[in-house]
């Protein structure tokens, strides 16, 4: 690890009881939710200007809590890089949103809710923002259907041609 | 194409009329800019001077649906864009043809899922698809040149409403 990493990974270490997992100099700790919040600030003032990423992975059916999101930072200043992650379970699944204290977090929570279904409290505008407003349904969800439509080859031509929805005007 | 509801059946006159209307739409007909994607710098290279469309009347992209009599949809169309390209095809003054360029909008391309239109036909009714992806722009001239085929000798897509 890095050695201006090493003491910002200490402390952090010490102030939420967890330890850090390491790979490659990288370093990643997992955080309880309620504390998410404390653990960005203090990440900001240690120097970690840019969150430059906040995305969630969805670990059903193998693992329970079914969702971790995780919060990426970046210091711009020192060139250092630092991840954490906080295990979110599946049923009504929320975070409590970080847009206070890095504003980019805005879209980010949205992507969240619009994707995954994670409701961010507190968050000033959640609603979705790449499907359509009327969408059901969260598509990045692992038990999502994938949503394709069948090719179709000459053989089975007619049929699918029939279901298939055309505009006439 | 609607010359004879406005005029009557006079014969000679109302055909050759025809004739002539026909051929001006065909050879004076202006695109309208719909370049979402990949397509568009197809469309636009087809547009400049290597490949240029200008030979067969299509002198200028005009942004505004308007004022342009053809819409060629170049790209992939997603869900939450297809309400905003049906609402700009409505806003299109008649008589209107669409092209569907490459192949996220005649069949929804290597995009198979949840999120892309499979096909922009699923809601406005398309006269010419021309695939590849992208299409060179040869290939977009020679769906031009097909629907000017079709538009000069009045081939109509649906049947009119009597």
């Amino acid at each position: 690890m890095d050695k201006n990493l090493q003491p910002i990974v200490e402390k952090l270490e010490k102030a939420f009881a967890t330890t850090a997992s390491e790979h490659r100099g990288d370093a990643s700790l997992v955080i309880p939710r309620e504390k998410i919040v404390a653990a960005c600030e203090q990440v900001k003032t240690d120097g970690f200007e840019l969150m430059s990423a906040l995305t969630a992975v969805d670990y059903w059916p193998q693992e329970d809590p079914r969702f971790h999101v995780i919060y990426q930072f970046t210091s711009v200043s020192k060139n250092l890089w630092l991840q954490l992650r906080v295990p979110v379970p599946g049923v009504n699944p929320t975070i409590p949103t970080v847009s206070g204290v890095y504003q980019n977090a805005n879209w980010r929570e949205r992507e969240l809710w619009d994707m995954f279904g994670i409701k961010a409290e507190g968050h000033p505008d959640l609603r979705r923002i790449l499907m359509p407003a009327d969408w059901e349904g969260h598509p990045l969800r692992k038990d999502y259907p994938l949503g394709y439509e069948e090719p179709q080859f000459t053989f089975n031509f007619e049929e699918i041609d029939l279901r298939k929805p055309y505009a006439k005007e | 194409m609607g010359l004879e509801k406005k005029l009557g059946n006079m014969g000679v006159v109302t055909t050759t009329l025809e004739q002539a209307v026909a051929w001006s739409r065909t050879y004076a007909m202006w695109p309208m800019l719909f370049g979402l994607a990949c397509c568009a710098i197809e469309m636009m290279a087809g547009q400049a001077s290597d490949y240029d469309m200008s030979r067969f009347g299509m002198e200028l992209m005009r942004p505004s649906p308007r004022q342009s009599d053809l819409m060629i949809v170049a790209g992939r169309v997603s869900r939450k864009m297809a309400t905003v390209l049906r609402r700009l095809y409505d806003q299109m003054p008649e008589p209107k043809w669409v092209i569907a360029m490459g192949d996220c909008a005649s069949c929804g391309g290597v995009f198979n899922n949840y999120a892309v239109m499979q096909g922009v036909d699923e809601v406005v009714p398309v006269d010419v698809y021309v695939a590849g992806c992208p299409p060179r722009p040869e290939a977009l001239v020679h769906g031009i040149l097909t629907l000017q085929e079709k538009v000069v000798k009045n081939i109509k897509f649906a049947e009119e409403k009597k």
